[in-house]
């Protein structure tokens, strides 16, 4: 079963970076980081049946980084909507020179 | 390796079956144009995530899976999408343009084959030192000391025990930061 969820795993990876790259709605953007985290968490999980329960513990601390991250980033998402009115990633461009 | 999995009909069928629900509901969530319908689809990933958990021996995560994915990130982001009046599909969600789909093609196409080149000959499990396999199957073998919940709180507070308390100090700049950008600026200056 390992094999099995390790590639079940790179499959859940591939299929988020795809939507990270394909999509243009800054919150399914989001929801697709953390896709690739779950998917990170998956092979920690079936990875720790061979090395010990510290996989596990890594993937508590996964946990709390994307509870972080999901709390800054919608923050940040919230303060740009309000400055420009759209979460579209092609109207925000500020950067650009 | 073989010895201490529990290779039942049963078993396996429920595998793949979590594992088929898993990456339906993937696919599903990358293609739908609605931010709610995508976060519902996400949420069923993360549900049949847990369930694979549930049979990979880590009970306490997969607890952990549905009580912080599910259900508190996911209902973060649910109601950011409610906030930002987000809900109905719109122009917006459209995908991007020809160029930028094809790279993901690709770049998702290198990642697939470079773990299935990896998963051939099993690799990984002749990456693993005897040692340590040999102890993890005696673990597992052994009537788990401590519950479920022990074998992974003892690492968490004696190994990592400084990581574990600097996550603290990293929720607490995640809390400050989140309040510090949400707030409604009144006067500028």
């Amino acid at each position: 079963m390992l094999v099995e969820a390790l590639a079940l795993s790179a499959v859940l990876f591939s299929i988020g970076v795809i939507g990270v790259l394909t999509r243009r709605n800054a919150i399914i953007i989001f929801m697709c980081v953390e896709l690739m985290l779950n998917a990170v968490n998956l092979s920690f999980v079936a990875l720790s049946k061979l090395y010990g329960a510290a996989g596990q513990v890594f993937v508590v601390f996964t946990m709390t980084v994307a509870a972080a991250e999901a709390a800054v980033g919608l923050a940040i998402i919230i303060a740009i909507f309000r400055h420009v009115k759209t979460v579209n990633l092609q109207n925000i461009n500020l950067l650009k020179g | 390796m073989q010895a201490n999995q529990f290779h039942s009909l049963a078993y396996s069928f429920s595998f793949y079956l979590f594992g088929l629900i898993a990456l339906a509901s993937a696919i599903a969530f990358v293609t739908r144009k609605s931010p709610v319908a995508a976060a519902m689809w996400l949420v069923n990933v993360m549900f049949a995530l847990a369930g694979l958990y549930l049979m990979l021996d880590a009970q306490f995560m997969a607890t952990m899976q549905v009580l912080v994915y599910t259900g508190a990130i996911m209902v973060v982001f649910l109601f950011v999408i409610m906030l930002l009046n987000l809900g109905h599909p719109s122009d917006l969600a459209d995908a991007r343009g020809k160029w930028p789909t094809i790279l993901a093609l690709f770049v998702g196409l290198a990642l697939l084959s470079e773990v299935m080149a990896l998963n051939r000959g099993n690799t990984i499990e002749r990456l693993v030192p005897p040692d340590l396999a040999a102890k993890a199957a005696a673990a597992a073998a052994a009537p788990i000391a401590g519950g479920i919940i022990g074998p992974v709180a003892a690492p968490l507070f004696k190994e990592y025990l400084l990581a574990f308390e600097l996550t603290s100090v990293l929720l607490l700049t995640a809390i400050v930061g989140a309040v510090v950008l949400g707030r409604r600026r009144t006067d500028a200056r």
